[in-house]
């Protein structure tokens, strides 16, 4: 007994609390941030960093400050969860003034892209919903609109689609011919979610939904699906990284601030700012290119010269920020998603039961 | 059940055919176990046989994934291999650490759940206890009642209590691991129990022993055996508990399954299936445990 | 001792030793009440307390407290303060949650109605529903009157598929939103369906394991009892490899010509069922061979003498003989499977999800919390039953590991 407290408590030692406990998506991204962003921070300031995979982050920060159980002092948002939440009083407002400025003088307010700077966020990259292929699944025609998609006919199997209304009704809607512009004038109209869930319905039987962005890379690796939406970022990591045969299809994608935040009442604050400054300085937002293909957000980045982790590849041609892949492109509204959030979901979740 | 010579052919057609479909479902139950031990050696990221493997050449298999599991997680992960590098991995590779949380969790719900359980266990087991039926009811219960409940309910009663501002770390996951292991440590000290002749202990006492030496030298030999496959079920509970851990520990606090939890989802590497692999044997080892545990206890009560 | 009458000391010692019995018992006791009972009892509390709206939106609730009856121009002044409130304490949010949970598309009216409050001008009975028609809609004041009261049965009713309309009355929700009472549906009728294929599988496996010699059929037991201590986790995971499109079973099946087209087995009701079949089986195993071990196969053997054929003994001499087991496997099998989560969340796709895994998902994505501590209540609710008939029936005592 005696000698089992003492192994337990070797144990114990190392297993101490850490200063930066940081909420990710999990897969590729939350790699990305690892090697980017937190494990240079413990080699720069020596404070501890430590991540937790989730589906979506949003969530456990509304769970954990409603519960007063705060236990994760940094979260990776996506900038509608962010409005939302700093709406509701559930984040930390940030100061933009405590940000690093750009290695010109610039003030961070006025460095980084408009709107990137909120009240409760700073935004870190530009990310993409796109779909994606397995290329050797399609020998001759190969998909290249949004609508082929959809076109069970033309480019039969099974899709992958993330579960959950936020990306899946505009693109429905962008397949059946409506143009980016009007996407969301429509989506406020009862007749106009009609129209985008009866154009999901027409493929609802060869679905295959996700919930984690790490999983599209992996259903597509394993054939289940022949072709899914994904982050664009992920796809090009399995496609860089695993040497995997994925076509990213750039056309009807829909981009998004992708966004730092701090729940309220987090523990050990300071050390929590700290980080969110040295992350988004301009050199070290900019070698998030390096591990993921989402584009930096500081105009300053520009000048700085962005390859993949090989060394070779140029990440210019393969952010979703590059114009060549912006010809039909949706900007993701947060405004709609912040008042629609919930009640789409439950109509999506219900049709998603019936 | 040997075929009797009086079976007519049909019945020997159905006595063949029975055994083949035994053996069939026990194909069913073991395959899926061993399936992952050698797909855990692939050397491609393919939760499939490979052609290589499949005709036997080394090359297609490679300990890749349990190198992985060393290296996930860890600051310098290229470095040469030396004193450093160890200890790098020993405090920072993720799947270590999580390692060393199960453990820790798994050993304090443990002894919980085991001193609890097996005093209750011998008063439950007294002719004269009241209430019998009820109280073991609600002892037995939390095996019963469904884990998302049980997390749900622990998730809102910790946040209420503060739990995590006592400066006790694992406190909240140890006490609930303790609360789903105690059903196994009362079914298996009970068990033991059964048939346990109280006139024992009554003459011990008369022959002047006092009721501590009467536990050491009558009851505890006796039950000892359920106690440690009590306290093996309740170890093995917590070591495989994800619900509970998804809703209440922090994230320093994470364990094995949580970590396979997530890897699963996002299983583009067969390292998922080296954590199993490893899991399997572990699992060998603890039923030969506890194997051993129970002929030693069925020879000591001579049944 | 002297004096005393025999009965009254035997009384005293046998009160005596109740105490001590109990006294074994309290601590454990207070420990499960503490950190289990409790615990679930506040949860369910919050299935019938939710406080969001009357929390935040006092000057309407007073005038609900106050008066019946269809809105007036003072009740609609009462809610643009509230809403001016709401927007100064960022509360509006909440409290669009708290009545879209039982109108849905409403969360949106209360925030943008929040935003725009402070530019409204009296009467504001016109100027409100100029803003939103919505605003008029005797429903949506009748689930404000309800919610103004923090004590609500809006969840169970809720949970059962019902809501009430604009006069109060109790209805069913419209045919695209019902979504528990099937889903309930579903979780029992899986439950049986793996209960019956459990047993299925299981009877035969007991039979042999109770009729070998004990040094075999000792051997052949390991193959049950390995997947019962193997993690739950590994065994799904081990089936997804199995399952999937190129995973083992698919591979071999294309590879040996049986099928061209690969079978879809995993991330629907098929992939739920087979895993939750091969983590339950132990369960059905391991009761009936403690019933048929004893049974002595003398009556068989009698009743072949007496003429009967091998599948009448079956039928009616040994099969009545194990109906105790039948019935401890089945009813423990069923019991676990209803509030299965883990396998249905990582193998079951869309269609193979049960109650377990809405309630998460209450708890984690949509924070209904209220709703899913309504559902968990009905779930728990019929386990709970299952439980006393289990203790009626077989009896907690007899319930057997390894």
């Amino acid at each position: 007994m005696k000698k089992l407290l003492v192994l337990t408590a070797a144990l114990m030692a190392p297993a101490a609390h850490a200063d930066v406990t940081f909420l990710g998506w999990g897969g590729a991204y939350g790699r990305a941030q690892t090697e980017a962003h937190l494990k240079p921070f413990t080699e720069a300031t020596g404070i501890r960093t430590v991540m937790t995979d989730t589906d979506n982050p949003a969530a456990p920060v509304k769970a954990m400050v409603e519960a007063n159980n705060v236990t994760a002092n940094l979260v990776s948002l996506e900038q509608a969860d962010v409005i939302r939440l700093c709406d509701e009083g559930l984040l930390e407002e940030i100061d933009p003034a405590s940000l690093a400025p750009a290695p010109d003088g610039t003030p961070a307010a006025d460095d980084f892209l408009p709107g990137a700077l909120t009240d409760c966020g700073v935004a870190t990259d530009v990310w993409a919903t796109v779909f994606a292929y397995d290329d050797s699944r399609f020998p001759d025609a190969k998909p290249t609109t949004i609508a082929d998609f959809f076109d069970l006919e033309k480019f039969p199997g099974k899709r992958g689609i993330r579960k959950g209304a936020k990306t899946t009704l505009e693109m429905a809607l962008m397949a059946d011919g409506v143009p980016a512009s009007e996407v969301y004038d429509m989506l406020e109209t009862p007749e106009g979610i009609d129209r985008a869930f009866a154009k999901l319905d027409t493929i609802k039987s060869e679905v295959v939904w996700w919930e984690a962005g790490a999983q599209p890379p992996q259903l597509l690796a394993d054939g289940e699906v022949v072709m899914s939406t994904v982050y664009n970022g992920r796809i090009f990591a399995a496609a860089m990284n695993e040497n995997k045969p994925f076509v990213t299809v750039w056309d009807g994608m829909q981009y998004e601030f992708e966004v730092y935040a701090i729940p309220k009442g987090a523990p050990d604050l300071d050390d929590a700012m700290q980080f969110l400054s040295w992350s988004t300085e301009t050199q070290n937002l900019a070698n998030l290119t390096k591990y993921i293909s989402y584009g930096p957000t500081r105009k300053s980045t520009a000048a700085v010269k962005k390859t993949w982790e090989d060394g070779t590849t140029d990440m210019e041609a393969h952010l979703p920020t590059s114009p060549q892949n912006m010809t039909n492109s949706l900007e993701t509204s947060f405004e709609f998603w912040v008042d629609y959030d919930s009640e789409l979901n439950e109509r999506f979740n219900a049709w998603l039961a019936s | 059940m040997a075929l009797p010579i009086y079976a007519t052919p049909l019945e020997r057609i159905w006595y063949y055919a029975y055994r083949v479909i035994c053996a069939l479902i026990f194909l069913f139950l073991i395959a899926p176990i061993l399936i992952v031990i050698p797909l855990s050696f692939n050397a491609e990221p393919y939760f499939t046989f490979t052609q290589k493997m499949l005709s036997l050449d080394p090359m297609g298999y490679s300990l890749r994934w349990y190198d992985t599991l060393l290296t996930f997680g860890m600051q310098a992960p290229d470095v040469p291999r030396d004193a450093s590098w160890w200890r790098d991995a020993w405090t920072n590779a993720r799947w270590v650490g999580v390692a060393k949380n199960s453990v820790i969790v798994g050993v304090f719900s443990t002894i919980i759940a085991t001193v609890l359980g097996t005093l209750s266990a011998l008063g439950l087991s007294r002719p004269e206890m009241p209430f019998r039926r009820t109280i073991m009811a609600i002892l037995i219960s939390p095996m019963i009642v469904p884990i998302i409940i049980t997390a749900t309910g622990l998730f809102f009663f910790y946040s209420s209590i503060q739990i995590r501002e006592w400066g006790v770390p694992y406190l909240g996951v140890v006490l609930a691991h303790a609360t789903l292991g105690i059903p196994f440590v009362i079914i298996t000290v009970t068990a033991t129990l059964v048939g346990f002749d109280h006139s024992l202990t009554r003459a011990a006492a008369s022959l002047g022993a006092n009721p501590r030496t009467v536990f050491r030298k009558v009851i505890l030999p006796l039950i000892l055996p359920g106690m440690i496959s009590g306290a093996l079920f309740a170890f093995v509970t917590s070591f495989d508990e994800v619900v509970v851990v998804m809703f209440i520990a922090g994230p320093d606090e994470q364990t094995i399954p949580r970590q396979m939890w997530n890897g699963i989802r996002e299983s583009i590497s067969p390292a998922i299936l080296a954590v199993a692999t490893i899991l399997v044997v572990i699992s060998v080892l603890l039923l030969a445990a506890v194997e051993l545990l129970r002929r030693r206890s069925e020879r000591l009560r001579g049944l | 001792m002297e004096g005393r009458p025999l009965k009254q000391a035997l009384a005293r010692a046998q009160s005596r030793a109740k105490r001590r019995a109990l006294l074994l018992v309290v601590p454990l006791l207070l420990f499960i009440v503490v950190t289990f009972v409790a615990p679930i009892g506040q949860m369910l509390l919050r299935s019938v307390h939710n406080d969001a709206f009357a929390r935040n939106m006092p000057n309407v609730g007073a005038w609900f407290a106050e008066n019946d009856g269809a809105p007036t121009e003072d009740a609609f002044a009462a809610l643009v303060a509230d809403l001016r409130l709401a927007r100064e304490n960022r509360t509006a949010g909440e409290v669009g949650t708290r009545i879209n949970y039982e109108l849905g598309g409403t969360r949106s009216l209360f925030t943008s109605g929040a935003r725009g409050a402070d530019d409204l001008e009296p009467p504001f009975a016109t100027s409100l529903v100029e803003d939103d028609a919505k605003w008029a809609d005797p429903q949506l004041w009748q689930v404000m009157r309800t919610a103004s009261s923090a004590y609500t049965a809006s969840f169970y009713l809720a949970a059962l598929d019902l809501t009430r309309d604009g006069d109060g009355n109790i209805v069913r929700v419209p045919e695209g939103r019902a979504v528990y009472l099937a889903l309930f549906a579903k979780t029992f009728a899986l439950s049986a369906l793996i209960t019956a294929i459990c047993l299925l599988l299981g009877y035969p496996v007991a039979h042999l394991l109770a009729t070998l010699p004990l040094a075999k059929s000792n051997l052949l037991m390991i193959l049950v009892l390995l997947p019962f201590w193997t993690s739950l986790l590994v065994r799904t995971t081990s089936w997804m490899v199995l399952l999937q499109e190129q995973g083992v079973i698919n591979n071999t099946l294309v590879a040996t010509g049986i099928t061209d087209t690969r079978l879809p087995m995993i991330y629907n009701q098929t992939g739920t069922v087979i895993a939750m079949v091969h983590i339950l089986l132990p369960f059905m195993i391991l009761p009936l061979y403690s019933v048929m071990r004893p049974i002595r196969p003398h009556y068989v053997r009698a009743a072949r003498s007496l003429g009967a054929t091998s599948w009448t003994a079956f039928r009616r001499v040994y099969l009545p003989q194990t109906v105790p087991g039948i019935g401890a496997g089945a009813l423990l099998v069923f019991i676990l499977a209803v509030g299965y989560y883990i396998t249905p969340a990582l193998v079951g796709g869309a269609s193979g999800q049960l109650i377990s895994n809405l309630i998460a998902y209450h708890m984690q994505d949509s924070l209904n919390w209220s709703m899913a501590a309504a559902l968990a209540a009905i779930l728990l609710a019929a386990v709970l039953l299952l439980y006393w008939l289990y203790d009626r029936l077989i009896g907690i005592d007899n319930m057997k590991l390894g």
